[in-house]
């Protein structure tokens, strides 16, 4: 087994240390040292987009990053997009059209469309598509999460 | 997965010390995409990680009208389409920087990454073939440079030695009148590796009607991707037309040797060879034509 | 029709009361699950399709650090030869055993072959990798045809077909054989002026649920056993573990979690003995995940099939005969979906002559387990592409010729049952009208398709308990667990007896030792049974609750009477109280409420769906790209339409992927070459368009709101629709599944 190594980094704007095994990826880290069980694994292998974060301002499979990787760097999580008190208007789009079913998938397409409506903020629907390819639904047919990605564009 | 240890190198001599001091069980991270993928199912051993991506060298992003384009090796495909110049410049690159993987694979994946894990199906590949791309290469014995279309020797296999790492992919700046296409087939429409791809660069004449020179590269129809140089030659001077088209497509067709497997038929993807070659072509002449 | 009734809650569209959790990432999930001195397991799989086991060695793999234990099939107790009622059916338990941990022999490849329990899921894997087993190679079976052919290498020396009654006399990999009969085929098919005969072939598929099998398992030094995890049934899973484990129900408690979906796929148990065993043998709790490879190569898949449909009708349209036979492969062991498929198969047409005969056949892959209206959607593929061939010949429109034939109230089907009030008929009509059907389609290489589908749907044990809170809320407690939003649709029928919101009704799904027995989630039964539990259990709230009123205003409780959430007395005293106010007496009127029901509802209304597709067809790739989609189905009653659309819409893309792309390819040596998503090729939304779900109502009469089951009969239609389409488009019928490029490509001569 190698050492495992002490990484420092941001996580939903938090300070946060911890130790990991180079092998393990920062999804692991994620799930099981930080208990932040928001991220999913689908596939691991950067298949499913269950895994969606945003690292360094980037979307990225959380399942394809390792954990030593993120050293002085910043990782979102869906952990992170709400407030206290409210909703961010991407989760609240979800809900008003019901835009889960099983919801394993939620949180990374959650991240997903966030990282697009971060950079594109009126995408089309032909660009929310496109955007979102990589993250697989097999409850909704994707209609309802589109709609969803779509209007909390138009809301925002 | 297999235990490992991970380095971050911070200069380029570093990172071909490490390689050359952890013997071949070491390996360069770039996107990881690829490498992390293949040692978590067991396809490669290991037992270090060289992390590169801290490396000014291969960071590097430059275009210059002049001197052309410099692309660090561990760049990632989104980095690339965000530049305008680059599209403008480089589309049948761009093309397959926007369609390896889904969004968040093109968040790492590098086209360093795609060329050196040398599959036959890299989409990167063919369009870096056509764009008469070079491979900046650092070694223990200095720097050298090859095209890249002999860079790849055998499916995951390139001509990098043992201590040597791709530093930066070179592309020369596009002649008057020249454009790039690059597609490829997939039963899906995204998240998927190309049944068979094909890339195309043209240079046309003044009016646009007659082609100067062309270059076809193919992926997925041999053990490497495939610079079709017959193919490209036989278009040199000629009218465009369906039939020199057709030619040309011919000729892509004869040096395909495809195999069958779970993503398609050896058969399916000769005459698919035939279609894109096509598509590429006339998909680069377009773009000529449409430039004002 | 019958008249429309008026509701409050029911047809609205609430937020579904688990949503914030599961937008914030806070849902608890079966592989979210913590507990202190967790231990991590892994299960070896075997690398061969069919081989014996000669021997396992688990001694390195033992020596490695951080191992805690290691399990095989010695550990399991002995099973005994004998049928066990399990779930969806029957099933033999040296089957269901041996599919969790071979004993004798791996009859697939990625068959469970022994497990690790490590302190570190990593070192778990690399333990699995230091069992040493030998094997002592056989050669394979991998499709139907082959496996029914005489000479065929014997996968179960001791299975003997059993065909209607009989039991033949040597090893067969043909298990059973059915038979449905009605009328006389032969002069049906007399009858006939054009009779069509064509065979059909449909590959292996997977449900393709997200998230994989998981189960955490703890056992207490007292004996009581704990298993957290994401299942279709907390109860089935308690069944089944004390069938495999041979232990009392009484000491075992199942804790379902939230499930990333099932169709069908998260019924049957997997790895969750092997949590138990390990658990057992090592004192901690155990967590044992699967990846992806696993899921493909060691769960259910559906299976593939081989169908010859034979169908004619008279000039002017009427179907006068239909027969098939239905070989479906049932995995490495028996129980295939071939009944499901014979009983759906033709019951859209009311056909006087219908011979249907089915096969179970082993072969050696996965053992197959439901998948959304199993076996209905292979049989529909051939019926409904032979019934457009039909209408085509006769130079009739192909809904029209549904019309003529379709099913009603009364018209019985071949294998038995008649049909109650039906909505077939308005799900066609509903098709004709749209402005999909009615707009122009002439485009070169484009198609419009349209299919029919059935599902019978079913009822089964449901229990609720409804508390009732001093504020006027309630707490619903269930034991569905949710797979697509049943809290809200459960709730809301709950809240409309009621006559309060459905934000009012907080709905918990809760473990086995806290809710009457509820069968799986499943067989589109839970918004139809649990929901009618629910309702039951809420007018016995009401009933309790005009007690205490009665109590209150000292009055007969004959002359209470309870509206819109109001309770009034009638004859003589003039008094109000309102649902939350009297909510808020109850302490002082003998103490809580709390309502309860229990049911096994015979009335279970079967649904139809008719679907009309249009593609485009790339004729030099062979690329299928669907350009529009439009699916009625007859819901009876939507009690949540977001959600009803939901289903309709995800079962629509699945039946997409089914019959585009969607396979198991295997090898010759029978292993699966396309084990992850990149290669299994499900749609992504960047290949589709949106899916325009119609919902017609038609009430069904053995449900007090109306509802049938929604989530089944959605994926049966797509793959004959497409198919139709591609017909339309180019001129060629594809008869098997998928039909993807490089077959559409062979089938037009292009390669
Ligand atoms: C879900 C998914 C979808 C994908 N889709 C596509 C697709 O559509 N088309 C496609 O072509 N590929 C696809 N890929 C493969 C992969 O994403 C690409 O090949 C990617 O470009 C690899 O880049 P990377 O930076 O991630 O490489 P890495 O994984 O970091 O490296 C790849 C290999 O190259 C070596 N290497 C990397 N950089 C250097 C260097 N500078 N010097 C020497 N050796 C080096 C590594 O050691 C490794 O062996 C997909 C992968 C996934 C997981
Ligand atoms: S788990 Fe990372 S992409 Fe599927
Ligand atoms: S809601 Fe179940 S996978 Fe998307």
């Amino acid at each position: 087994m190698a050492r495992k190594s002490h990484v420092q980094t941001t996580i939903n704007g938090e300070a946060v240390e911890f130790l990991c095994e180079p092998r393990q990826s920062l999804l692991e880290v994620l799930r099981d040292e930080l208990y932040l069980t928001g991220a999913k694994e689908g596939c691991n292998n950067g298949n499913c987009g269950a895994c969606s974060v945003i690292f360094d301002g980037r979307l990225v499979n959380s399942c394809l990053v390792l954990g030593v990787e993120t050293d002085g760097k910043s990782v979102e999580t869906i952990e992170g997009l709400a407030d206290p008190d409210k909703l961010h208007p991407i989760q609240d789009a979800f809900l008003e059209n019901a835009a889960l079913q099983c919801g394993i998938c939620t949180p990374g397409f959650i991240m997903s469309a966030k990282a697009l409506l971060d950079q594109n903020p009126n995408p089309t629907e032909h660009e929310v598509r496109y955007w979102l390819a990589g993250n697989l639904c097999r409850c909704t047919g994707y209609d309802k999460i589109v709609r969803a990605v779509l209007d909390a564009a138009a809301a925002t | 997965m297999q235990a490992f240890e991970y380095i971050a190198a911070k200069t380029v001599s570093e990172a071909v010390a490490l390689l050359d001091e952890k013997g071949d069980q070491a390996r360069i991270l770039a996107g990881g995409t690829d490498l992390i993928v293949q040692a978590r199912e067991g396809k490669r051993t290991l037992d270090w990680m060289i992390d590169i991506k801290s490396i000014p060298e291969v960071n590097v992003l430059d275009y210059d009208a002049e001197t052309g384009l410099t692309l660090g090796a561990s760049v990632p495909c989104h980095q690339i389409y965000a530049v305008d110049a680059i599209c403008e410049a480089y589309p049948g690159l761009v093309d397959a920087t926007k369609i390896i993987g889904g969004t968040a694979i093109q968040g790492r994946a590098a086209v360093g990454g795609n060329l050196c894990n040398a599959s036959p199906a890299a989409d990167c590949i063919p369009p870096l073939i056509v764009l008469n791309a070079t491979c900046v290469i650092a070694g223990p014995n200095g720097e050298r440079e090859i095209p890249v279309e002999d860079f790849c020797t055998a499916p995951g296999q390139t001509v990098l030695g043992k201590s040597e790492i791709l530093v930066s992919i070179k592309i020369p700046t596009p002649l008057q009148n020249s454009s790039s296409y690059y597609l490829r087939f997939i039963p899906r429409n995204e998240m998927d590796i190309a049944v068979v791809g094909a890339g195309a660069a043209v240079v046309l004449d003044e009016a646009k009607q007659r082609i100067v020179s062309a270059r076809i590269a193919l992926a997925a129809v041999a053990p490497t991707p495939l610079f079709a140089e017959e193919a490209s030659e036989l278009l040199a001077g000629k009218e465009i037309s369906d039939a020199t088209i057709d030619e040309a497509a011919q000729a892509a067709q004869a040096i395909a040797r495809p195999i069958s497997d779970m993503r398609g038929t050896a058969e399916q993807r000769t005459h698919l060879v035939g279609v894109l070659t096509r598509r590429a072509l006339n998909g680069a002449i377009q773009r000529v034509r449409d430039a004002a | 029709m019958s008249e429309k009734k008026e509701y409050k809650v029911i047809g609205t569209r609430p937020i579904r009361h688990d949503g914030v959790d599961k937008v914030t990432g806070r849902a608890i999930y079966g592989a979210d699950f913590q507990i202190t001195g967790l231990l991590h397991g892994r299960v070896l799989r075997s690398p061969h399709a069919h081989a014996r086991i000669v021997s396992i060695d688990t001694s390195r793999a033992e020596a490695h650090p951080g191992v805690k234990g290691v399990v095989t099939a010695q550990d399991l107790p002995t099973a005994e030869d004998k049928m066990a009622d399990l779930g969806e059916g029957a099933v033999n338990l040296k089957y269901l055993c041996d599919n969790i941990l071979a004993s004798d022999k791996a009859l697939y490849k990625g068959h469970a072959i022994a497990a690790v329990a490590a302190t570190d899921p990593h070192i778990a894997e690399e333990a699995c990798e230091l069992i040493d087993v030998e094997y002592e190679l056989l050669p394979p079976v991998l499709e139907v045809r082959a496996a029914m052919e005489p000479d065929a290498p014997i996968i179960h020396e001791n299975i003997r077909t059993s065909s209607l009654g009989e039991t033949g006399d040597k090893p067969s990999n043909v298990a059973s054989h059915l038979q449905h009969k009605k009328g006389d085929i032969e002069k049906g098919f007399e009858e006939a002026d054009v009779v069509i005969e064509r065979e059909f072939v449909t590959g292996t598929v997977h449900q393709g649920y997200i998230e994989p099998h998981n189960a955490t398992a703890l056992y207490n030094p007292d004996g009581q056993l704990t298993v957290w995890c994401s299942t279709q049934g907390a109860f089935t899973v308690r069944e089944q573990l004390a069938e495999i484990l041979q232990y009392p129900i009484s000491k075992i408690k199942v804790v379902p979690l939230e499930i990333g979906g099932g169709f069908g796929g998260k019924i049957n148990v997997y790895i969750k003995p092997v949590a138990a065993l390990l658990a057992r043998k090592t004192g901690k709790p155990v967590k044992v995940l699967m990846n992806r490879a696993d899921v493909f190569e060691g769960t259910g898949p559906t299976p593939a099939s081989y169908i010859t449909v034979k169908m004619g009708a008279t000039k002017d349209g009427k179907i006068t005969a239909a027969q098939t036979s239905m070989a479906f492969e049932a995995g490495a062991y028996p129980g295939s979906p071939v009944g499901a498929g014979a009983m759906c198969i033709f019951a859209p047409y009311n056909t006087e002559n219908v011979l249907i005969d089915g096969y179970d056949v082993v072969v050696n892959k996965p053992k197959t387990a439901p998948y959304r209206a199993p076996g209905a959607t292979n049989a529909a593929f051939g019926s409904e592409t032979v019934i457009d061939e039909l209408a085509e010949e006769l130079n009739i429109d192909p809904l029209e010729m549904r019309l003529m034939n379709g099913a009603k109230e009364g018209d019985h089907r071949a294998d038995g049952p008649v049909f109650p009030r039906i909505g077939f008929i308005e799900t066609l009509e509903a098709a004709k009208e749209h402005p999909h059907y009615t707009s122009p389609n002439g485009k070169k290489y484009h198609g419009r398709g349209i299919a029919s589908g059935f599902w019978f749907n079913i009822g089964l044990e449901s229990s609720v308990t409804i508390n009732v809170n001093p504020d006027g809320t309630v707490n619903l407690v269930e034991g569905s667990t949710d797979i697509g939003g049943t809290r809200a649709s459960i709730a809301m029928q709950a809240a409309e007896v009621l006559g309060i919101p459905a934000e009012s009704v907080n709905p918990t799904v809760v473990d086995t030792n806290s809710i009457g027995y509820t069968a799986v989630t499943g067989g589109s039964r839970t918004t139809y049974a649990t929901g009618y539990a629910a309702y039951e259990a809420a007018q016995d709230v009401v009933k309790q609750m005009i007690g205490r009123a009665a109590k209150l205003w000292d009055v007969d409780e004959a002359n209470v009477q309870f509206t819109d959430g109001e309770f009034s007395s009638i004859n003589g005293k003039e008094e109000q109280i309102s649902f939350r106010d009297l909510s808020a007496r109850l302490g002082e009127t003998g103490g809580p409420v709390v309502g309860r029901a229990t049911m096994n509802p015979a009335g279970a209304g079967g649904a139809f769906a008719t679907h009309v597709v249009d593609v485009a067809v790339d004729e030099e790739t062979g690329k299928v790209e669907i350009l529009r989609y439009t699916a009625t189905q007859d819901a009876g009653k939507a009690i949540h339409p977001s959600y009803v659309e939901g289903q309709i819409q995800g079962g629509v893309v699945q039946g997409i992927g089914w019959a585009l792309n969607e396979e198991y390819i295997y090898n010759d040596e029978g292993e699966m070459t396309n084990a992850s998503f990149l290669d299994y090729r499900m749609p992504t939304c960047l290949d589709l368009p949106m899916i325009d779900a119609v919902i017609v109502e038609v009430p069904n009469p053995g449900h007090p709101y109306g509802v049938r089951g929604v989530g089944e009969v959605p994926i049966v239609p797509p793959p004959a629709a497409i198919a139709n389409a591609i017909y339309d488009a180019v001129g060629i019928r594809m008869t098997e599944l998928p039909m993807s490029p490089d077959r559409l490509l062979k089938a037009m001569g292009k390669i």
